[in-house]
Parts: structure tokens; C-alpha cells; sequence
């Protein structure tokens, strides 16, 4: 599949650290990518780069297989972290002004505007000023600035921070809907469960390096620990089932949770459980969650 | 270029639709206007409450006369002093005022009773003391028998009249005292407008920085282009600003002469006497005036003052956007690092002071040479007109050194703007210029 972004060996020091040290990615049309890491891992360093806000020491980036220049913040849209509007000015003119700084002219911008701020119910609040608005409303104020001159790639940097559930969802929905349509999501956060639920692929960053990257299916599948979750009803004892391939680890609320050793099947283990007169409403296996997996690579890395 | 265009006209338009910016053009002049009307009702009306004084004369000096201030009235009696007191003390007369005796010719001090338990006025003492000291002088001249045109003839007014050598420019006496005003106005106006909008700009990036804009707008834009937009946009302000002003000013202080019948000739409250030759003399002293003013090198002053004006504005203001890149929320950070800036700036507006007074004076053409310091003693010195080498230094090395503290400035801010809760030390700012991208 095409690239929209690509990076390769990039390096950026500071003075006396290096923030990012050989990092190397693709961001393919129409997925959304996630930059995992914990704070100060080198996400936003590694952002601003591709925004050319600051530029690389070493390595080099591709935009669209174009070397990465000046023209080309025009097809980034980008939503810092810490987001910020002119307080004074109006929705209307400041999201103009916003549009036209990334090459829209007037005219589009005002009619394109007209169509976001619709879908988004806000278009009376055209004429008021950001400081008038709460906070939530600000970040949809500040979400159509970023995509509104409907750039290949978007950056989100923590888009759903201090959103409330429905406004995190629309948000969601729209960030579903521009990937629907091609465009490219590079998606930066610490947030696990929100990854697992967007993202195609990761790369986790820790320290300015890469811990590891790929499909999060895959990812979850090759650090998963063998264990098996059962529901079941009736065994007053669990010790009739011990000594068989498996380790109980854990027997709360009529389930058990199960490690199996690494020659052992499921389907043994279901044999076992019926053999003892278990009666089982829900086998399932439990892949590690990606914030597991984030807490124990950070660790071992960290360690 | 266009983007520094879009941002240069969304500073502009953003304050000057301001209602604080509509607002503070609109007053200023008007609050000058009242300024000055109430100035003018203040020096007409010390004078408000007639007060009775009786004089009396035992020695024919002020021969039954005597006029000072318009609210003291003099009733002349002849009568001794008891009597007199109990006048005062009906309550019909504010004081007594007693000559005893006559002066010597040769007397240099002569010393009047004035009998009151309340005292007079100051100005109304001088005014008194002033009239009698103007009648002991006839009354000494009679007594010299001298004549007293002879002795007005012998005060003469002398004045220097310069005439040049080579130049065939027409100097008068007055062409320096006009030079001199141009020169000084001009000069405070203008460390006056770059330190205003100087500041202005620093507040506008600090603002940016703040509410973290920034991030977005430089992921969009060159910081450069920004910051240059930035510096463009309140430099046009500041010209819409005294645009304004230079048009109502005069067209206020026009109609409140108009509406409110404001004598300007009584705010210089001029003396009774002589009024009307006064005036004439006033009248000609303008006309004077108004024929230096257009002999001035206007086609040389005017533009070269503008230029001056951009390039000392584009410098300082680079400078103070610099700094405001470097603070945060701070703003006694922001005051210890803009000292460096504000003392060039001090400096040039005192020594533009006395190059008024000394045009050629080796510190006027030095500073006027010294870039930061040129910008503004420069404009001072053009009405005298320097010659033209020194201008040219002048401006070549002010367009040198402006070019390099745009970029000095430039650099600073880029690396500033994205800086949080370092403390911003003049060593950090060191640093971030030699930073790479």
C-alpha cells in the first residue's frame, strides 16, 4: 500500500539528550497509526518534525514519497496537545484566518466552514468569541481547524483529552469517517484502551527509541501469555482440578482464569473442566492488553 | 510573502476593530482638548474674588493711580492709620497699604507697609510690588529729570543673524529655534511610538505563546514569517494611530476655539497694556515662524525621518518580540530582560536632547552614526541639516545592523516560542541563537 508518511532514521538531539534516536515508520492511506509512549518518550519531538516545526539532525522524511518541504504543511492538518485559539477572536474569523494560513482562499474556507460547523451543530456560534465558548466546545472549534483544508495526513496529538464521553464520540465517528474517505491519521497518545479501539498499527516509543511496532492484532497475539477465562456454574472445590497442564490463577465470581502450559490445548483444558462436572457459560481467551503490554516493555526498557 | 500579508493584516484588523483601540484613538485627543481647555480656565481665573485695599499714599509717588491685578481694587485716602484700621476692621477694605516716605534717587530697596491679618496672594504681591516699582522709576526719573523715551531708547534687542558662506540657504534667527523644536518633537515622538508599539508586539507574542497557539500557527507558517507579520501589522497600527491623532488633534483643538470661544491670546494671559501691539507682534512672529517652517529640507525630512522611524522600529520590535518569545506568563522576567532594550533607547531620546541643543556636538554626530542610538538622533539632527555623508552612514549601518537584529531576533524567537518553563536567561538566549532547525 502507498505511503503518506515515511520516516526513516530519524535522529534529533538536544543539546545534552537525544529525543529521538532512529526512528523509522510508515503511515499508509486511509489507516490510522498510533505513536504509543509514556510522557517525554519522544512523540512530540518526533511531531514536530514531521510538521516542520523543528527539523530533523539526521534521517529523512517522505510525505506523499515527496521529500518533506516547505509546501507541504499545507495537506498536514495538526492538533497539538496543548490547544490553543485566540481567545478574543470570533469562531468565524479565527477558523478563516486558520484555513487561509494553510493556503485555503477565503471563499473556500468560508464555505467549507459553513459545512463542518453545520455537522457539528455549531454554525450559530459563528459570530462568538472562544472565550465565550466552554471547553468542549473550544476542542470541536479546534478539531474543524485541523482538518478543514482536508489535509492527506492528520496529527492528533491526545484529540479526546478532556472530552466528555459524547463529544469524544463525535469526534471518534469523524476521525472514522475522514479515514473512510483516505485521509491519514497519525494518532499520538498514552491512552491504551483508545489505541486498541482505533488503530490499525502502533509503534511504541520509549526514551526517543522504537520498542516495538506492527498490527495491534499481531502485536496482541505475540505477547499473549496462554491464558483462558471460564465461566462456569457448580465445583464447590477447586482443588479436584488441579495438577493437569494449567495453573489457576485466579477463581472469583464463578470464573476462573487459567494459564496453560505451552503444550496444552483448549480444548484439553474444556475436556478437563466438563470431565469434573463443570458446566461452562464462557470460555474466552484473554489477550494482554495493550496497556499491559505498553507497562511491561516500558519497564524492561526503563530497567 | 503571503502569509506574512494574511498575518500582518489579522494583527492589523484585530486591533484596530478593537473597541479599546477605537476607543483610546477617539479620547486621547479629546482628553488633550479638555486637557487644555481646563489649563486655559485655570490660568484665566485666578483671579475671581474683588478685593478691596485702601492705599495710602503720603508721598505723591503713584499720583492718586495705581493698576495691577483686575480683582484689586485701590481706594486712595489720605488719612492716618487709625482711622484707616477701623475701615479694616468694618470689614469694607481687605488690607491698608502704606508708602511713608519717598525713595532716594540712588535707593535700591524700597519697602511698602501693607496692614492685613490675611494675606495677600502671591501672584497678587508681585503684581502690586510690580506696578508701585514701575511708578518709583518715574517717580526717580522726574526726580533726575531725566526723559523717559531716552531712557527706553537705550535697551536694545540684540539677535545673532547667521549668514552662510557657501550654502545658499537663507538662515534667519529664527531658523534655529524652529529647527530646534522640530528636532525635539520629532525625536520624543518617536522613542515615544517605539517603545508603545514596541511593547505591543512583545505582549501580542507572550499572548501566543500563552494560549499555545503557537504550536498551530508555526505548524503552518515559517516562525520568521510570523514574527515579521506580527511586527508589520502593530507598526501599521501605530501609523493608523497618528494618522489619526495628527488630523483631530488640530481639528479638535480648531473647534473648541470655535465652540467654547477660547481666547488663545488670554491662556498666554498677556499683559493688559500694549495688548493689541502685542498682538501684532504675535501675529508677525507666526508669520515668521510659518515662512522657517517652509524653508525646511521637508522632502528630506520627512521621508529620511519615516525611514528612520521603520528601520528603529523594525529593529526594537524584533527585539522585544524576541523577548517575549523567551518568558512565559512572567512578566517580571520579561521587565529585567527588556532593560537592554529600553536603555539604547533612553540613551538615544537624551542624547537627541542635547543634540537639539548642540546638532554638531561630537556625541550628536557620533550617536547619530551608532545604530539603536541613530533611529532617533538622526530625526533630530535632520532640520540642522548634516551633511550628507553622515546621513548616509547613518542609514547604511542602521539597514545593516537592523538586518542582523531581525535575524538575531529571529532565531531567539523561533527556539523561544516553543520553550516552556525554562527560565530564560540572557546565557539560554545565547544558546538558542546558534541552535540549528
Amino acid at each position: 500500500m502507498e505511503s503518506v508518511l515515511s520516516l526513516q532514521g530519524i535522529v534529533k538531539k538536544y543539546h545534552n539528550h537525544v529525543a529521538v534516536n532512529n526512528i523509522s515508520f510508515e503511515v499508509e492511506k486511509g489507516t490510522i497509526f498510533g505513536l504509543l509512549g509514556p510522557n517525554g518518550a519522544g512523540k512530540t519531538s518526533l511531531i514536530r518534525i514531521i510538521t516542520r516545526i523543528t527539523a530533523a539532525d539526521e534521517g529523512t522524511i517522505l510525505i506523499n514519497g515527496e521529500k518533506l518541504h516547505g509546501l507541504h504543511p499545507e495537506k498536514i492538518g495538526y492538533m497539538p496537545e496543548e490547544r490553543g485559539l485566540y481567545k478574543k477572536m470570533k469562531v468565524g474569523e479565527q477558523l478563516i484566518y486558520l484555513a487561509q494560513l494553510k493556503g485555503l482562499p477565503y471563499r473556500e474556507a468560508k464555505q467549507k466552514l459553513t459545512v463542518w460547523m453545520k455537522k457539528f451543530d455549531i454554525l450559530t456560534w459563528w459570530d462568538k468569541k472562544i472565550s465565550d465558548l466552554s471547553k468542549g466546545m473550544q476542542q470541536k472549534v479546534q478539531f474543524i481547524a485541523t482538518v478543514v483544508h482536508e489535509p492527506s495526513l492528520i496529527i492528533l496529538d491526545e484529540p479526546f483529552s478532556g472530552l466528555d464521553p459524547i463529544n469524544a464520540n463525535l469526534i471518534k465517528d469523524e476521525i472514522f469517517a475522514l479515514k473512510e474517505k483516505g485521509t491519514s491519521i497519525l494518532f499520538s497518545t498514552h491512552r491504551m484502551e483508545q489505541v486498541e479501539e482505533i488503530c490499525e498499527k502502533i509503534i511504541l516509543v520509549n526514551n526517543g527509541q522504537k520498542i516495538l511496532d506492527g498490527n495491534v492484532q499481531q502485536i496482541k497475539q505475540s505477547f499473549k501469555e496462554n491464558l483462558f477465562s471460564v465461566k462456569y456454574e457448580g465445583l464447590p472445590d477447586t482443588s479436584s482440578l488441579e495438577g493437569f497442564g494449567y495453573k489457576i490463577i485466579e477463581n472469583k465470581n464463578n470464573t476462573l482464569l487459567l494459564k496453560l502450559d505451552s503444550d496444552t490445548s483448549p480444548n484439553n483444558l474444556l475436556k478437563k473442566l466438563m470431565e469434573n462436572g463443570l458446566e461452562i457459560h464462557h470460555f474466552n481467551e484473554v489477550l494482554p492488553s495493550l496497556n499491559d503490554i505498553f507497562i511491561k516493555q516500558v519497564e524492561q526498557n526503563n530497567g | 510573502m503571503g502569509k506574512i500579508w494574511l498575518i500582518t493584516q489579522r494583527e492589523y484588523l484585530s486591533r484596530v476593530l478593537n473597541k479599546t483601540f477605537i476607543l483610546t484613538t477617539l479620547l486621547t485627543p479629546l482628553g488633550f482638548m479638555i486637557f487644555f481647555i481646563v489649563l486655559g480656565f485655570i490660568m484665566n481665573t485666578g483671579s475671581d474674588k474683588v478685593k478691596n485695599i485702601v492705599v495710602a499714599d503720603r508721598t505723591g509717588i503713584l499720583e492718586g493711580e495705581l493698576k495691577s491685578r483686575d480683582n484689586l481694587v485701590f481706594d486712595f485716602k489720605d488719612l492716618p492709620l487709625n482711622q484707616l484700621f477701623s475701615l479694616y476692621e468694618k470689614g469694607e477694605v481687605v488690607g491698608i497699604l502704606e508708602l511713608s516716605s519717598a525713595p532716594d534717587t540712588m535707593q535700591k530697596k524700597y519697602i511698602v507697609q501693607y496692614y492685613s491679618d490675611d494675606q495677600l496672594g502671591i501672584d497678587e504681591i508681585f503684581s502690586i510690588e510690580k506696578a508701585i516699582g514701575k511708578k518709583v522709576r518715574n517717580f526717580k526719573l522726574k526726580a533726575q529729570k531725566l526723559d523717559e523715551n531716552i531712557i527706553a531708547s537705550l535697551d536694545t534687542e540684540v539677535t545673532i543673524e547667521p549668514k552662510t558662506i557657501k550654502k545658499d540657504k537663507n538662515i534667519t534667527s529664527l531658523t534655529t529655534i524652529v529647527s530646534s523644536v522640530i528636532g525635539g518633537i520629532v525625536g520624543y515622538a518617536l522613542f515615544f511610538i517605539i517603545l508603545l508599539y514596541g511593547s505591543q508586539v512583545m505582549r501580542s507574542v507572550m499572548e501566543e505563546k500563552i494560549n499555545r497557539i503557537i504550536e498551530v500557527l508555526i505548524s503552518s507558517v515559517k516562525p520568521f514569517e510570523l514574527m515579521m507579520g506580527k511586527v508589520m501589522g502593530v507598526g501599521l497600527v501605530g501609523l493608523t494611530q497618528i494618522g489619526i491623532w495628527i488630523i483631530l488633534i488640530p481639528s479638535l483643538f480648531f473647534l473648541g476655539t470655535m465652540i467654547f470661544g477660547i481666547d488663545l491670546n488670554a491662556v498666554q494671559s498677556l499683559p493688559a497694556s500694549g495688548a493689541a501691539e502685542e498682538v501684532l507682534n504675535q501675529q508677525d512672529k507666526i508669520i515668521q515662524i510659518l515662512a522657517e517652517l517652509k524653508g525646511l529640507n521637508w522632502w528630506k525630512i520627512l521621508p529620511l525621518t519615516l525611514i528612520y522611524f521603520f528601520l528603529g522600529y523594525f529593529a526594537y520590535s524584533a527585539l522585544f518580540a524576541a523577548v517575549g518569545s523567551a518568558v512565559g506568563e512572567d512578566i517580571n522576567e520579561a521587565q529585567s530582560l527588556t532593560m537592554p532594550i529600553m536603555l539604547p533607547l533612553i540613551f538615544a531620546v537624551y542624547i537627541g536632547f542635547s543634540a537639539v541643543q548642540a546638532p554638531d556636538s561630537s556625541l550628536a554626530v557620533y550617536a547619530s552614526m551608532t545604530p539603536l542610538l541613530s533611529s532617533i538622533v538622526m530625526p533630530v539632527r535632520l532640520p540642522f541639516d548634516p551633511p550628507f555623508w553622515q546621513i548616509i552612514i547613518s542609514l547604511a549601518s542602521l539597514i545593516i545592523f537592523t538586518i542582523f537584529l531581525v535575524w538575531m531576533a529571529g532565531r531567539i524567537y523561533r527556539v523561544g516560542i516553543l520553550m516552556y518553563g525554562k527560565k530564560a536567561s540572557f546565557k539560554e538566549l545565547g544558546k538558542w541563537l546558534f541552535y540549528k532547525d
